[in-house]
């Protein structure tokens, strides 16, 4: 996503053909390019409203008007099943564990992004906020919304159907597949897709 | 469309008129300007008599020998006494000279006081150039008049409150200064039981170079009422150095409740120290909400002085610090009775080397049992360069209290900031969102068209910082 603390030493990253290797985090946003954070930080003071009418207005030529927005946000919370209330309170502010996820898949729903690269959104949550957020996920996937769900379970993949599954360990992909891939990871584990040791 | 607002905003402050005026002291201060200030106002003897002891123990005083310095104010070169061509305390704008007029018309009193204000006046150098309060308060026994009007038609009232118990000259140096030199401000009435419900608001503006102004608030919400207060002070930039050295005294009477907000943002070049406090009796309530942007130095610390049992005193305050400014501000709350509360917010910002500094004082006098007192004072630096200090005195000489002290100093985060840009935008606005949250706790506190200059003033700040 461009964190400043990172450096890339080697390759290119490519979205949506354009070289973004580079691009500042913004750019990378406006591109269509979306992290669902492990660890969102708070922002104290400003609203989940606010602050997502800013960054929708950020990426549309022409601002989204006010009441237009609220009928946006009303929506997908009512798809997240998050309370009216939610909107006003401070960006992860006092959130437990599960909202923070669930305000990170809000702010999916609303951006609409082309490519959202979920990291671990299922760690942490409870069976009724994991179907919850899984509903939000499938809602948005489609032709226009590709996904990248990264997790160490099998469990999210009962609610969220992947197209493919790439199993990486050490940074690398060690195997591909469909979601049957999954399912034989959660019987039998990772270790026998680990890459040989040879002494 | 953002961006022209704050054009114009900028313009609104830096926009300075032709220097016009009927009456324009030399540099400096003495004995005979003094006189000359009395006369020209026609005070009665108590009055001069005041002035002329209160310059005789500024000359006493030594210059403050804490805080900012302030070498680089010549005395010398202020202009004291400064009295704009236009008619006194006019109550219709249109008698108000065109171009001071406009003046009052970019910083948008006329229509602030159409629709939110209860009455407004304006102070432009040296004099009170409009005032006027809605029938509805007058004809209800509230004063409010300039302070210089209010001396001449309710001399038994200031005489009583004027510079006594609440502030007196002997104070410190700036406030025997005041004292000796003061001219126009605001006076306040609230008969017991009124209670006033839209705000009152006063705008002090200074025009010409080297300008002095030393505006004296005084404020008497008797028992049981409650009157909302609201100050704004600007003035133009110049490359020599001004002073404002203001007074404001606020007397809430038993079970009485006043709200003080103000929102300074004087010239960068000029000396802010300035004197505000409360005596609260018992039941009574003070609130100050503070905002100081401006100035080169600003010296100010909100005085609550709580004399009677269970009263109350609430401070927030905010202050932002850039290049070359020096904001020490804080508050100080004397818990003389029993059962008094009090409660600090702080906040500040640094950016560009600026230096912020949290000077706060919370005395606790032996006897005053189950008093309470929560101070939380945070700061925000934007960079390497800038500074922020806490410096609170605690002199508590009662057992039975209970007291909370939280102080955080931070600079401004890079996690939070590519937190907001990874959601599409850009830095400078990541960084703004950031402030301005920061400061919600103290925006949230004031009235709309005030919360909504300072987000502007802080923007208008930040615009263009960051590399």
């Amino acid at each position: 996503m461009g964190h400043p603390r990172y450096q890339i030493t080697n390759g290119k990253i490519m979205l949506n053909g354009k070289d973004a290797t580079n691009a500042e985090p913004d750019e990378r946003a406006k591109n269509g390019l979306f992290l669902s954070f492990q660890y969102p930080q708070e922002i104290s003071g400003v609203s989940v409203s606010n602050f997502l009418r800013t960054a929708l207005n950020a990426k549309r030529e022409k601002p989204i008007s006010v009441p237009d927005f609220h009928k946006l946000l009303q929506e997908k919370m009512a798809l997240l099943k998050m309370d009216k209330s939610f909107a006003l309170r401070y960006v992860n502010e006092g959130f437990s564990g599960g909202e923070k996820k669930r305000a990170e898949i809000l702010q999916m729903a609303v951006l609409h992004p082309q490519i959202a690269i979920l990291d671990e959104t299922d760690s942490g949550l409870d069976i009724d906020a994991l179907k919850t957020v899984a509903n939000g996920v499938n809602a948005l996937k489609g032709p226009e919304t590709g996904i990248l769900l990264i997790t160490h379970y099998q469990r999210i993949l009962n609610y969220i159907t992947p197209d493919k599954v790439h199993i990486v360990i050490d940074g690398r992909i060690v195997k591909s597949g469909g979601k049957e891939l999954a399912l034989q990871v959660e019987e039998k584990g990772y270790d026998w897709v680990r890459p040989k040791v040879t002494a | 469309m953002a961006e022209q607002i704050l054009e114009i905003n900028r313009e609104n402050y830096d926009h300075y008129n032709e220097d016009k005026y009927i009456y324009k002291a030399k540099p400096g201060l003495s004995k005979e300007i003094v006189e000359e200030i009395s006369k020209q106002k026609n005070e009665p003897e108590w009055m001069l008599n005041k002035r002329l002891k209160a310059f005789e123990i500024f000359q006493k005083l030594p210059m403050p020998s804490w805080g900012p310095s302030l070498n680089d104010l010549d005395l010398n070169n202020i202009i004291f006494f400064h009295r704009p061509d236009a008619k006194r305390n006019a109550t219709d704008w249109n008698e108000v000279p065109e171009d001071i007029k406009k003046t009052f018309e970019r910083l948008g009193i006329p229509e602030a006081e159409r629709t939110a204000l209860g009455g407004a006046g304006a102070q432009y150098e040296s004099d009170v150039v409009y005032h006027n309060l809605k029938k509805e308060w007058e004809d209800k026994g509230v004063i409010f008049l300039d302070c210089d009007e209010a001396l001449q038609k309710h001399p038994e009232l200031v005489k009583k409150y004027f510079m006594t118990s609440c502030v007196s000259p002997t104070l410190h140096k700036f406030a025997a200064l005041h004292a000796a030199v003061w001219s126009g401000g605001t006076f306040i009435y609230v008969p017991p039981y009124v209670k006033v419900s839209m705000p009152l608001q006063a705008y002090f503006r200074m025009n010409a170079q080297k300008g002095g102004q030393f505006e004296h608030t005084l404020i008497i919400v008797d028992k049981n009422a409650e009157v909302q207060y609201i100050e704004g002070c600007s003035a133009p930039q110049y490359n020599v150095n001004s002073l404002h050295a203001g007074c404001v005294e606020i007397h809430v009477l038993e079970g009485a409740r006043a709200r003080y907000s103000s929102i300074e943002n004087w010239s960068k070049n000029t000396y802010n120290l300035n004197t505000k406090r409360a005596l609260v009796q018992k039941d009574g309530v003070i609130e100050w909400i503070n905002g100081n942007m401006g100035s080169k130095v600003t010296m100010l610390y909100p005085t609550s002085v709580l004399i009677g049992e269970n009263a109350k005193s609430d401070f927030i305050g905010v202050a932002f610090a850039g290049k070359g400014q020096n904001q020490d501000t804080g508050t100080k709350v004397y818990h003389l009775a029993k059962n008094t509360t009090s409660v600090v917010k702080s906040k500040s910002i640094s950016k560009d080397g600026g230096i912020t500094t949290y000077r706060g004082l919370l005395h606790i006098k032996n006897g005053a049992s189950n008093c309470k007192s929560n101070v939380n004072c945070d700061a925000l630096m934007m960079d390497n360069i800038s500074k922020s200090n806490t410096v609170p005195y605690m002199d508590v000489k009662e057992k039975e209290v209970d007291l909370g002290h939280e102080a955080t100093v931070g600079k401004i985060s890079d996690e939070q900031v590519f937190y907001l840009m990874s959601r599409g935008l850009s830095k400078e606005t990541a960084t703004q969102m950031i402030v301005s949250g920061f400061i919600e706790p103290v925006v949230k506190a004031l009235p709309l068209e005030y919360a909504v200059e300072l987000n502007r003033l802080i923007e208008l700040e930040m615009e263009g910082s960051l590399g």
